[in-house]
């Protein structure tokens, strides 16, 4: 039964879409205790006192701490950072609660124990916190001056200093020989990541012993469990990490946070289920931001507009303290600030600064969106510059010359699997109808209409698969990067897959059920997922970097494989054959050519299950494992087109079309694929256009909730028109490249390019994101055009 | 955004309303639809200590066209509003603008009479009113009394309602000449940047998010009075207004978008 490719309704839709599905937050057990957490209300403040006596006489609460009651005994080591992107990186301790200083708005510097949600939060307004302000580095442009330390102590805000830069001199002669140059500031404003369920913890303590379950709406529960043991100095073989159902993370659930240690510690101490779920107020200040950076580029093309040079200079916001992989972040995307573009010179610069605001870290495409907009905009700026089409400086410049290759090594030194480029670019501009738009463009401006028609693109090109261990090893991340996979069949031939990569969203029951039952020729209802616990599914390393099925599917069809090979062998000596000869067909194991003997492969799982007539020496069951660790990344890549009307008396920008040809190497199902494409778009979109989470000059969040922080509905975003190509990965052999990032990766550029260009008659040559209706209306003001003329146009 | 104690009441009958918030005074809050005031209790910006929920007293659920004037029920839903037939015809302004509130959720939840007893410069429904120089009943312990919108509101989220009166019933004439209603926001479902209802061809022009309370714009309404075209009418929208700032937009900014979508507004309405 041939389904790999097809359209196959997701599995795991009708509990979430009744509502049957059970998150954090809806597991309860007899005695927890709610945690309410007393956050900073100032961003840079030493602790002169915390005084919890008055929440400690408040009905129903238990207990209530300061970080200076938790510092002895509570834990070993404080909130990880796996990821020391250089070994002098500034790494001050960053404890669960504060002990003698807070560092941002929302920092923990009292908890509160309480027998219900709402006597927790309560008891929270009776914790007196005496504080004594100083100035806050409030913003990336103070902090990179140290005209306000965010770690007084450690005298200066720069973090670290990470450089690709072989040759520097040869890059600026590039540079300076180049017929055309572009140099452009951009800003990556802060993201409130949003997901739809927010994070949610549950620590239930065995009453003996130091046994104890934890239930986190985490993507990365195995490396939870691992951190867990590592700051709370529990015996990890004693942890046991349970995600549920999670609903999004986006990558503001690949962390170690504050109050899941808490929880840990605290129900260790009192031997009592400790709980919390976060409100969306506290999601927006002390959940990870993403984004947060200040890009500099600069890059030149010869006369025929071929690039010469690229030069990057980044300064990367990290927050209050360094998150999970916070300082590795932004280098995510070091490698792609030349994007899908042959080019002989690169030079990349990121400096990372510490601010007195919430930590950033990964968030959707995670240093890659931001890359592939410094590049993607300024190949626009620059084609304006050669007088070129955008389309036209994008294929003179494509690796392989826009047509297919493999294994081309990259200007930062990547070897990119597999791409073609031309083609894909080709079918998004015959989608969108190029020829039509421009000409109606060119109406509109002739005619000054009010609203100006713009068209943006972006061919973008990211790095999924995370990861070789090797490379990671190279960058200095602490972890590694393979998969884990089991697949056994049970007695009764149905088939039980144990995944080490865990689900928030993507789908994975649906699509590892898929590769299973098209290798077995089974019925995919015949195979069941088990994931996101650690007692069932002890190896795994999760969810993110669109890593899953380049990484975790993979390790799942090579253990298939490797299944499918012993009941090969139980059925050849079974009917007196040699394995070689015995072939799977449709779901039945037989001597290839002699299909009238056969033996159903799910027939075999009771042979091995009762062991009466297996080959010499072969062990009983039907049980594989497989720890896949890739050989490379994979690059998937795509074109997106968006169009849209600005109307320009008022500034409002409509998207009224979007197109998009992904191209993510083999499909396991398309319906999956265009899902996380949609959204992906939509978020892509929504920092083009709407999000930024904001701060006063004094470090206050503006806009801690979906009141003023601007997600975008159904309503604000067109249909999209998707399609895609097929350029099979070389890096593994289902050929697949991941496609959870991508929307996200090549929509932001797309968008911004399309505004830019509906105003570039007047003058308009950028705009910071988000464009908002008041900054497009101001900009076309201060170019003292207040409408479109003809004369410009024809001049 | 988990809300203070509260306790919880549910009015049997407008009487009962009105007795309970004469038991409670200022303690008490009246709580209709709930969209702006749950909100609020979340971030603890309202704390009453008592809710009294008039959401279930369907008897003040109606709209009834009588002659040339429209009489609504105070807790006639958004939605009713905008699927009345009745209403479509007798006054399609506000059946449109209770279409542009918030989204289906708060349309089906929100009440006329509770948004207008909220008293936000930002909704929708009370500029509608006033550009159709509507009429409201108040019901309090000694009776009913009849205000007009012009006179209602007079401070941000404040009225002349009295602590025990409760909305019964809101009156409009039959409306039919032209009509717009222009609402510029960011999302389909958020509250307005800015927004201009006109009424009868420009007789009524009111604005919304403009100032503390909702606007009539009396230099707009006048200039059509006197023949003037729509775009120098639209000129002097945001003349003595005193719009606030935010996120979304500063004063200037808000004074341009009135200014032009009054003028939209008036060319829509045929002024």
């Amino acid at each position: 039964m041939a389904v790999m490719g097809t359209r196959m309704l997701r599995k795991e839709d009708p509990p979430l879409v009744t509502g049957e599905a059970k998150y954090v937050d809806d597991i309860h057990v007899p005695g927890e205790l709610w945690m309410g957490m007393v956050r900073s209300t100032q961003a840079n403040a030493r602790l002169a006192s915390v005084d919890v006596t008055g929440a400690l006489t408040q009905p129903g609460v238990v207990a209530a701490y300061t970080g200076a009651d938790l510092v002895d005994g509570y834990w070993v080591a404080p909130l990880p950072c796996a990821w020391p992107v250089t070994p002098d990186m500034l790494n001050p301790p960053h404890y669960p609660v504060a002990v003698s200083h807070a560092r941002y708005v929302g920092d923990i510097v009292a908890v509160v124990l309480a027998t219900s949600r709402y006597a927790a939060a309560d008891a929270v307004e009776h914790v007196v916190v005496d504080y004594e302000t100083l100035p806050a580095a409030a913003s990336l442009e103070v902090a990179a001056t140290d005209s306000a330390l965010a770690h007084p102590d450690l005298g200066t805000n720069k973090a670290y200093t990470w450089a690709i830069d072989a040759d520097p001199e040869g890059l600026a002669a590039a540079l300076e020989g180049s017929a055309h140059r572009v140099k452009a500031t951009f800003t990556q404003q802060r993201l409130i990541p949003s997901a739809m369920e927010p994070r949610g913890v549950l620590a239930i303590p065995s009453p003996h012993g130091q046994d104890m379950t934890l239930y986190s709406s985490s993507q990365v529960p195995h490396i939870l469990k691992v951190m867990v043991a590592a700051t709370t100095g529990l015996p990890e073989h004693s942890l046991r990490v349970i995600a549920p159902q999670v609903g999004g993370g986006f990558g503001a659930k690949l962390n170690i946070n504050a109050d899941e240690i808490l929880a840990v510690a605290l129900a260790n101490k009192l031997k009592k289920p400790v709980r919390w779920t976060e409100t969306r107020t506290e999601a927006a200040m002390s959940t990870t931001q993403g984004r947060g950076q200040r890009q500099h580029i600069e890059l030149g093309c010869d006369a025929d507009g071929k690039l010469t040079g690229v030069r990057v200079y980044i300064q990367a916001d990290m927050g209050a303290y360094m998150q999970l992989i916070t300082p590795g972040t932004p280098l995510l995307g070091s490698f792609l600030y030349t994007g899908v573009y042959a080019c002989p010179q690169f030079g990349f610069v990121c400096e990372g600064f510490f601010t007195n605001l919430t930590p950033t870290d990964a968030y959707r495409g995670a240093g890659r969106p931001e890359a592939s907009y410094a590049i993607e905009r300024a190949m626009d700026m620059l084609a304006l510059e050669a007088g070129i089409t955008p389309e036209e400086i994008r294929r003179r410049n494509y690796a392989g010359g826009g047509e297919f290759f493999e294994n081309w090594t990259a200007p930062s030194g990547l070897v990119f699997d597999s791409g073609n480029y031309g083609p894909n670019l080709d079918l998004a501009l015959n989608m969108a109808d190029i020829a039509g738009l421009r000409s109606e463009q060119a109406r509109r401006r002739a005619a000054g209409e009010r609203k100006q028609l713009g068209i943006g693109m972006c061919t973008y090109v990211e790095i999924c698969g995370l990861a070789p261990s090797r490379a990671l090893g190279d960058l200095g991340y602490a972890a590694g990067g393979w998969e884990h996979a089991t697949v056994r069949m049970l007695p009764t031939g149905k088939v039980e897959v144990v995944s080490g990569s865990t689900p928030h969203g993507q789908g994975h029951e649906t699509s590892w059920s898929m590769i299973v039952a098209d290798k077995m020729g089974i019925d995919p209802a015949d195979v069941v997922v088990l994931h996101s616990d650690t007692a069932r599914s002890p190896l795994g390393l999760d969810t993110y970097g669109s890593r899953s099925l380049a990484v975790g599917g993979v390790a799942i069809a090579m253990a298939t494989d490797k299944v499918i090979q012993k009941a090969k062998a139980i059925v050849a000596h079974q009917m007196e054959a040699n394995v070689e000869d015995m072939v799977l067909d449709d779901g039945n194991i037989m001597v290839a050519g002699s299909p009238d003997r056969s033996t159903p492969i799910q027939a075999v799982g009771f042979a091995a299950f009762s062991a009466h007539n297996l080959p010499e020496g072969m062990e009983p069951n039907l049980q594989e494992q497989v720890s896949f660790d890739p050989s490379n990344f994979a690059f998937p890549f795509g074109t997106h087109v968006c169009v849209v009307e600005v109307d320009t008396e008022t500034g409002y920008t409509d998207v009224i079309d979007y197109i998009a040809v992904d191209d993510c190497g083999n499909q396991v199902n398309p319906l999956i694929v265009e899902g996380q494409v949609h959204g992906g778009i939509v978020q892509g979109v929504a920092q083009a256009l709407w999000e930024y989470a904001q701060y006063d000059t004094e470090g206050n969040p503006l806009n801690p909730s979906f009141m003023d922080y601007l997600v975008p509905s159904p309503m604000e975003m067109p249909n999209m028109r998707l399609d895609s190509t097929v350029t099979p990965s070389t890096s593994n052999p289902l050929g697949v490249k991941g496609v959870g990032e991508a929307g996200t990766i090549g929509s932001a550029a797309a968008a911004i390019n399309a505004v830019v260009d509906a105003l570039s008659h007047l003058g308009v040559t950028d705009i910071d994101m988000p464009a908002t209706p008041q900054k497009v209306w101001r900009l076309i003001q201060s170019l003292d055009q207040p409408s479109a003329n003809a004369e410009e146009v024809s001049a | 955004m988990i809300p203070a104690a509260f306790e919880y009441t549910v009015a049997e009958s407008a009487e009962h309303a009105i007795g309970l918030l004469g038991e409670h005074g200022d303690e008490a809050k009246l709580m209709a639809g709930g969209h702006s005031l749950i909100p609020m209790m979340k971030f603890r910006l309202a704390t009453p200590a008592v809710v009294i929920d008039i959401g279930r007293l369907n008897d003040l659920r109606y709209i009834t066209v009588e002659g040339d004037q429209i009489r609504i029920g105070g807790t006639t839903r958004h939605s009713e509003l905008e699927k009345s037939a009745e209403l479509m015809a007798a006054c399609p302004l506000l059946a449109h603008v209770a279409s542009k509130v918030g989204d289906p959720q708060v349309r089906h939840r929100g009440t006329l009479g509770g948004t207008l007893a909220h008293s936000d410069p930002a909704s929708d429904l009370p500029a509608a009113v006033l550009a159709l120089g509507g009429t409201i009943v108040a019901t309090g312990p000694n009776g009913s009394r009849e205000i007009a919108a012009t006179d209602f509101f007079t401070g941000y989220f404040e009225s002349v309602l009295a602590i025990d009166e409760l909305i019964t019933e809101v009156r409009v004439p039959v409306s039919t000449g032209g009509w717009s209603y222009q609402k510029f926001n960011r999302r389909a479902q958020d509250w307005a940047i800015v927004g201009v209802a006109v009424a009868n061809g420009g007789q009524g022009v009111s604005l919304v998010n403009m100032g503390s309370v909702p606007l009539r714009a009396p230099a707009v309404e006048a200039a059509i009075a006197s023949g003037a075209s729509a775009a120098a009418a639209a000129a002097a929208a945001a003349d003595g207004t005193t719009p606030p700032t935010d996120l979304n937009a500063d004063p200037d900014y808000r004074s341009h978008l009135a200014r032009v979508l009054t003028q939209r507004a008036l060319e829509a309405a045929g002024s």
